[in-house]
């Protein structure tokens, strides 16, 4: 579907290098006439996932409406590194009201742009995990309902990172953050599995919802470009690390965004109106253990008292999601990875 | 022209008159009559263009309109009570970002314990939040003042509140003229928004703003109420000009002219308690009433100059600060500060509790015979009151207050207690 044909990799590396590719299949982003939605000098942190994801779907999302788009953003850091007063990192029309209103916000506009007749103006909604997956949840699933003319991008870092590394509805199982070292014997996420919107928005049977990583930019690209192909209501959600929340490096950010796709912790597919329609496969299958290893949020499974339980509990996790969504090729088994299990 | 008409229908039809351009709306009595008769609108084609969105709160209500406004249409919703503390967030928002959203406010008390009747205590809920708040004296005013909320909103870039007391106004069938859409379209401009979301020419709307700008940024939404004490009156007399018609304004006296005692209030009331100053002043009483239409701004000069000259204040108000007492009483002495006006504050009509004409003599009487205290709570029932404090008293768990004062109420008066 959105696949492009063509599979060079430079070595060392699943990256997709631009100058191996004819003009016509490069990034947008190889663009020097790109748009540049998030101009240089705001203030994220270096390697924030994020801002990366962020540049490259609206650039996307630019190019694929001929620059005729309006972006409203939730509360969040996106928010906060995008416009520290009198500044703005914002090349295009952007509107931020709200923590939790985003989505009815963005209802709003494409309401008012029909209105007055401006059918060919978009509009993207975002914002990260907390202001999707918790506080928006509300306002996103209305949108969602009355399948309004809105794409909705979620940046998930899998917690509230602006303000110190809080849990999210989105935070994934033994994540250490700030608030949940409180409320369990553990340091880390003491419950749930975190919150999976991309499932509960396909339950709203929309046109289309498409998951993506920082790890792979072309793919991210593509989905953006594949979702403004669509009316009414359309769901992306990215997966982007932080390094000051998930304890990376800042160099590794594309490192582990790949290794959460390669370990299946993080399903990389597309669904329309209810139905997936294609997955990224498994490329080098990998246990989760290489995954939760470099990240400080997770050295307490692994530490002086290690939790082989929860480690094998993530596992499990992950070999759900390559069965559920068959992330591997049947010619490519698993091996030490799926536990035994054979997947569908 | 001249209509027997319900308060919600008069409202719902002026607003559409008003061209709005997308409508949202959530169910809440007793607004839901409003959004209801705008909606059929929509459908039948008397009003269009207009987006009509169903929404899934009024938090979403709020949020949606303020998406439409930052996008140059005109946006309209009602709410009430519960809803406009549900969407408090937004209507802070809306007024920070300076979107000239209209809504109408169909007071209504706040739980718990749950009650859906009038008072103010919404509207005083969110008297801080940047929105002027024009309240409407009678179904006339109310569907006028919408007319001039539209102007005066997109003149200033500031959201308009229009409250109009709930079921007192909103559900009652009275006359009222209503407008042509000409006269209308004469006085209401198309709207020009300050700010726009539109691609061809980029702004970034909601930045964050530090320590640095806030204030300055306050102070300019401050500068733009104070405008509009200019502009209420204006727009008033204008639309007087156009109609022929008294609405709106700033402060509306009645039989102030060399009176003792002036009554203050907002909203329907006023017209009962014009009724019971009348009587006393065919009593020989000198007494008066001044009507507050606009609270936010809050019109303290017109306010002072109304009242000045008498000794005694007694400001009637719907709603009060529960520790302290009256809201508007709070205002009336800042705007007297110097003077020596006595002000007696009176909590009137909580929840929906009936003020009536018979209540309001008896008062303005013992106010002219110097018997009120500083603050009055009207008709409260004291021995009830009394049994529910001594109960509490005698016992930890004395239960939930609201059931108690119910089981009482229906003891005392032999309606059978609640089981």
């Amino acid at each position: 579907m959105t696949k492009r044909p063509i599979r060079f990799y430079q070595v060392g590396s699943f990256a997709v290098g631009n100058r191996l590719l004819s003009e016509g299949d490069r990034t947008v982003q190889s663009d020097p006439s790109r748009t540049n939605s998030i101009d240089s000098g705001h203030r994220a942190c270096q390697g924030c996932g994020e801002a990366l994801g962020a540049r490259y779907a609206l650039d996307a999302a630019m190019r694929a409406t001929n620059n005729q788009l309006v972006a409203v953003n939730a509360t969040g850091c996106l928010e906060v590194f995008s416009t520290p007063y009198p500044e703005t990192s914002w090349r295009i029309a952007w509107l931020h009201s709200l923590f939790g209103n985003a989505p009815a916000v963005a209802t709003g506009v494409a309401a008012a742009l029909r209105v007055k007749g401006h059918t060919e103006v978009r509009v993207v909604s975002q914002g990260g995990d907390g202001g999707t997956v918790d506080i928006g949840f509300g306002s996103l699933s209305g949108m969602f309902e009355r399948n309004d003319d809105v794409l909705y991008i979620c940046y998930d870092n899998e917690g509230y990172m602006n303000t110190g590394v809080q849990r999210s509805g989105a935070t994934p199982p033994a994540a250490r953050t700030a608030t949940t070292d409180v409320v369990g014997p553990q340091p880390g996420n003491a419950f749930g599995q975190g919150k999976d919107l991309a499932r509960i928005a396909m339950a709203h049977d929309l046109a289309y919802v498409a998951t993506a990583t920082v790890a792979d930019l072309h793919d991210l690209e593509a989905k953006v470009e594949r979702a403004m192909q669509f009316r009414g209501a359309r769901y992306l959600h990215v997966l982007v690390p932080c390094p000051l929340g998930w304890g990376t490096a800042s160099s590794e950010t594309i490192h582990v965004a790949r290794l959460a796709k390669e370990t299946g912790m993080f399903p990389v597919f597309e669904a329309e109106f209810g139905v997936v329609t294609s997955v990224s496969k498994i490329r080098h299958p990998t246990p989760v253990e290489e995954y939760l290893k470099v990240q400080k949020r997770f050295a307490h499974l692994f530490g002086k008292n290690p939790r082989p339980e929860m480690v094998a509990h993530l596992q499990e996790l992950a070999n759900r999601n390559i069965e559920r969504y068959g992330l591997l090729d049947r010619a490519e088994p698993a091996s030490g990875v799926v536990s035994g299990e054979e997947p569908a | 022209m001249l209509r027997q008409i319900e308060g919600s229908r008069a409202v719902a039809e002026t607003v559409a008159l008003c061209r709005p351009e997308v409508v949202c709306a959530y169910p809440i009595s007793p607004q839901t009559h409003i959004i209801e008769a705008v909606g059929v609108m929509v459908k039948e084609g008397r009003l269009s263009p207009c987006e009509f969105i169903n929404v899934e709160s009024e938090f979403a209500a709020m949020s949606v309109a303020i998406g439409a406004s930052a996008t140059g249409a005109r946006a309209y919703t009602a709410t009430a009570s519960q809803g406009l503390l549900y969407m408090m967030e937004a209507v802070y928002n809306a007024a920070g970002l300076g979107l000239p959203i209209v809504m109408t406010l169909a007071n209504r008390a706040i739980g718990a314990p749950i009650n859906i009747w009038n008072d103010h205590s919404d509207a005083m809920a969110v008297r801080d939040s940047g929105w002027i708040q024009l309240f409407a004296e009678t179904n006339q005013e109310a569907a006028d003042l919408h007319v001039q909320a539209f102007r005066l909103a997109e003149e200033l870039s500031v959201p308009v509140m229009v409250c109009m007391d709930g079921f007192i106004l909103t559900h009652a069938v009275e006359g009222v003229d209503l407008l042509d859409q000409a006269t209308v379209d004469a006085f209401l401009p198309p709207y020009d928004p300050r700010q726009v979301l539109d691609p061809a020419n980029p702004v970034s709307i909601g930045a964050m703003v530090g320590p640095e700008a806030f204030m300055e940024v306050r102070y300019l939404a401050h500068l733009r109420q104070l405008d509009a004490l200019h502009r209420i009156p204006a727009i008033a007399e204008e639309f007087f000009e156009t109609t022929g018609r008294r609405s709106g304004g700033l402060v509306r006296p009645y039989r102030t002219e060399g009176a003792d005692t002036i009554v203050v209030a907002m909203g329907s009331v006023l017209g009962t308690i014009k009724d019971a100053v009348d009587i006393r002043r065919e009593a020989g009483e000198k007494i008066g009433v001044v009507g507050i239409t606009s609270f936010r701004p809050f019109p303290s000069l017109e306010v002072r100059e109304a009242l000045r000259h008498a000794t005694q204040i007694v400001v009637l108000e719907k709603a009060f600060s529960i520790g302290h007492g009256g809201v508007l009483a709070t205002d009336v002495a800042m705007a007297l500060q110097g003077t020596p006006c006595v002000i007696r504050e009176v909590v009137a009509g909580l929840g929906g509790r009936p003020i009536t004409r018979q209540s309001l003599v008896k008062l303005f009487y013992r106010a002219s015979q110097g018997e009120l205290g500083s603050l009055l709570f009207l008709d409260l029932e004291h021995d009830v009151v009394d049994r529910e404090v001594s109960r509490m008293r005698a016992t930890r768990r004395s239960g939930p207050s609201a059931e108690n004062v119910l089981r009482d109420l229906g003891a005392t008066r032999g309606e059978g207690a609640l089981s």
